[in-house]
């Protein structure tokens, strides 16, 4: 049996509630965190456990903590980053509506650790009935001493605030989502200044994922080392990946990072194979901002070796062979998926979400939409396919935040893989335009 | 007591070294060296505090990050924002990473801008067609359908264009920042963005005409010289008056004896130096209501400068240099006598090229 850091208790009735979550060992990091460590110690043992953030980018957790500014007088924040909203990536919204506690339980920490007397979960705005969850369990916590004024007699404060977003996928980006939480329209801030330096109300803060928050109660239970030694090498520990497309079992998953993508797939403890008379086609390994594997890139590396579940693993090639981990948002495509019209339509995405501040992304994102458009709908020009891997290097790395780059890298990825389909679409303008229309021509199905 | 001087940073731009306060950002670094080496900037604007970072035209390469850790940085960087290290070697003409990435910004910002030069009223005096001229294309690769607005009256003296805006909130700024009652502000997301005033509301207070001067392209225009004449047919005369309100130091433009239009000063960089009332700026257009000072010193690449106040014609810039050494001799293996057709002798490119080759004084 695999280790659990996270969901191990996810199946016991009544987890969400405060006496059910106590019974089956919660809220004893806190305890032990507070009464016997000092905030530093906590920062070492993070630090130790290397635990990465989980919310796409992969920055060591404890560095990111260290990073922090103390100056004196100044308040510091903790945000809990939960506006998850990738296409394809939907395991924090089942943490926090599953396991609210676990969420609060490594605030509190993580708050103690930093020093920050107030700290706010800022919840994708559509989660609507998660907030309420969340409230509860604040109300809950509060009561039995965990939270509020003086927690557990320490001397210790801790404010927790859940904030509703204002459902813009761009509030996710870390400096926007300060620009949200300070009531101002979510763009992105030019860095530096770092979040870590000036944040939000101008005070250092950290903003950490729903996922990297959760797992500092474990952390502090087991101890740093316990957790690096699960994973491998240096993607430690578990990670939640949200499983979705042609798969038997769709559903979100703990797993080790080291698992091979091979067993991920087709492992009934996981995804269950490819639903059945079908054949792996593509993959999206970490939400849809990613670049998109072909099937047997998605498989094995370049040099033979089979491709696991881990940060180095996926991107091991650079975009030319390999991808990322990102978010844990793992999409797989079988053969009857059109990955012209999957294209556009993360583009769609990536066009309605820019939130239009610098130029490259603000004209790009829709430049490309309108482009991937034409070529799905049976108008598109020989020279389309270049002006679209253009475009695509024209917006990447030249925007204030990683929005562009999202936006760019599924476009480019996808014509680096399946350029023959771009053409196909181009060469057969009435029949790829038929429903279910898919270019099954010279393609590596697995 | 003696003053401590703060101990200078060395910064090398496009291999011109210059010597800055901790705290200059690349762009001021390189405005000191002169205009040669400065990157463009359509949303940058050092009287207005918070902007700059979002057109994204004045990216550069930082080739070493300073002398004690002299890596490059990974990306380009916008210049307006990030400061100066001491040892920092920063390209910008001379890195064809960063050419490239400008002519797609040219291209990013002429995707939904209108080319209505002939019929607007900033032609000859706009920032976006200067940045064109030096790093864009002859061609657009865009056939798509464009975004268009209806024009708005925001004021009594102010009427946006709002198909010409490019977003660099400078506008916004400025409203902010030196008016009071900011009512207008940027509206909606990604490409349906737009600069809106607050429900049909208009901008009035005295300073509101400034979002006019500081507006990079067309977008903002003056009511009171909106078609009245292009700005090359006109002749700029610095002029004060003794206003309450403002500084009334002003720029007159003149066509024949009458003053058609009044604006603020600006530097070097189209920045305003002073910004100036609505009184000084719209009412106030009669000869006898200035004491004048002089012609203004305009830069003698500009357009407004052309035939005006020196006989010598506009030096090649960038662009042209560009363009020169992008030259192809269209290649044509058909017998010219054939099609009675006499070709150009080579000896008249060898006349044209190595003097546009030239690199500027």
């Amino acid at each position: 049996m695999a280790t659990k850091i996270l969901t191990e208790h996810i199946n016991v009735p009544g987890i969400e509630t405060f006496d059910v979550y106590r019974k089956q060992g919660g809220y004893t990091a806190v305890e032990k965190a507070i009464k016997t460590m000092t905030p530093e110690a906590i920062v070492e043992e993070v630090k130790k456990a290397g635990v990465r953030g989980r919310g796409g980018a992969g920055f060591p957790m404890g560095m990111k903590w260290s990073f922090l500014a103390k100056p004196e007088g100044v308040p510091r924040y903790l945000v809990c980053n939960a506006d998850e909203s990738e296409p394809g990536t939907f395991k924090d919204h089942y943490l926090m509506k599953n396991l609210p506690h676990l969420l609060i339980e490594g605030m509190i920490i993580s708050s103690f650790a930093l020093g920050a007397n107030k700290s706010f979960i800022y919840v994708r705005g559509e989660l609507m009935y998660v907030i309420h969850i969340l409230e509860k369990a604040i109300a809950e916590a509060t009561a039995k001493g965990f939270l509020g004024k003086n927690i557990l007699g320490s001397g210790y404060d801790l404010e927790l605030i859940v904030q509703p977003g204002g459902g813009a996928y761009i509030c996710g980006e870390e400096t926007a989502l300060l620009e949200s939480l300070e009531g101002k329209r979510g763009n992105p801030r030019n860095k530096p200044p770092f979040p870590a330096v000036k944040g939000l109300y101008q005070s250092p803060t950290v903003v950490n994922n729903v996922e990297s928050i959760a797992t500092t109660a474990w952390i502090v239970n087991n101890g740093g080392d316990a957790y690096a030694a699960v994973g491998i090498g240096r993607s430690t520990g578990t990670k939640l990946i949200s499983a979705s497309g042609h798969i038997n079992k769709p559903g979100v998953y703990e797993i080790e990072l080291g698992v091979p993508v091979e067993d991920f797939i087709y492992a009934d403890e996981w995804c269950g194979g490819i639903r059945p008379g079908h054949k792996f086609k593509a993959l999206v390994a970490g939400g849809s901002s990613v670049p998109i594997l072909p099937a047997h890139l998605a498989l094995t590396l370049a040099n033979g070796e089979k491709r696991l579940m881990s940060y180095e693993s996926l991107s091991d090639g650079g975009f030319a062979t390999g991808t990322m981990l990102g978010s844990g948002g793992f999409i797989l495509f079988d053969e009857t998926s059109c990955i012209v019209r999957n294209t556009w339509n993360f583009s769609r995405f990536y066009h309605h979400e820019s939130c239009g501040q610098c130029s490259p992304c603000r004209e790009g994102t829709g430049w490309m939409e309108k482009v991937l458009h034409r070529i799905e709908h049976g108008h598109g020009h020989q020279q389309d396919i270049d002006l679209l891997v253009d475009v695509a290097k024209k917006i990447e790395g030249n925007t204030i935040c990683p929005l562009g780059d999202a936006a760019a890298w599924p476009v480019a990825s996808a014509i680096r893989h399946f350029r023959d389909e771009f053409q196909w679409h181009i060469d057969h303008p009435t029949e790829a335009t038929q429903p279910g229309a898919v270019y099954r021509g010279e393609m590596a199905l697995v | 007591m003696e003053d401590v001087k703060p101990q200078l940073l060395k910064v090398t731009i496009d291999g011109i070294e210059v010597e800055v306060e901790p705290g200059t950002t690349i762009l001021q670094a390189a405005r000191k060296i002169g205009p040669a080496v400065a990157p463009p900037a359509m949303c940058y604007y050092q009287p207005l505090k918070g902007s700059g970072g979002k057109c994204r035209a004045c990216l550069v390469r930082v080739a070493a990050g300073s002398a004690k850790d002299p890596r490059p940085m990974p990306k380009l960087v916008a210049s307006c924002l990030t400061a100066v290290q001491d040892g920092m070697i920063v390209e910008n003409e001379t890195s064809p990473q960063v050419i490239d990435a400008r002519n797609g910004i040219v291209e990013f910002l002429l995707l939904n801008h209108p080319l209505d030069c002939p019929v607007c009223d900033q032609a000859g005096e706009c920032d976006l067609q200067n940045f064109a001229f030096d790093h864009g294309k002859a061609t657009t690769r865009y056939e798509e359908d464009r975004r268009t607005f209806e024009k708005k009256d925001i004021g009594p003296y102010i009427q946006l264009h709002m198909t010409r805006c490019i977003l660099c909130y400078r506008c916004v700024y400025t409203a902010d920042q030196i008016t009071e009652k900011r009512v207008h502000g940027v509206m909606n997301r990604g490409d349906a963005s737009e600069i809106s005033t607050y429900i049909e509301k208009a901008i009035d207070n005295d300073f509101s005409g400034n979002v006019i001067d500081v507006c990079p392209v067309g977008a903002l225009t003056d009511k009171t010289y909106r078609f009245k004449n292009r700005v090359w047919f006109t002749k700029p005369v610095d002029a004060h008056r003794n206003c309450p309100t403002c500084s009334g130091n002003v720029t007159l433009w003149y066509r024949g004896d009458e003053v058609i239009r009044v604006t603020a000063r600006k530097n070097e960089w189209s920045e305003i130096t002073e910004f100036i009332c609505n009184t000084c700026r719209f009412e106030t257009k009669k000869t006898s209501d200035w004491t004048i000072e002089g012609p203004t010193k305009i830069s003698r690449s500009s357009v407004i400068s052309a035939n005006k106040y020196r006989a010598d014609t506009i030096k090649p810039s960038f662009g042209q240099r560009l363009a020169a050494a992008d030259y192809k001799q269209i290649h044509d293996e058909r017998d010219t006598s054939q099609l009675s057709i006499q070709q150009l002798p080579a000896e008249r490119f060898a006349k044209v090229l190595p003097s546009a080759m030239e690199p500027e004084p």
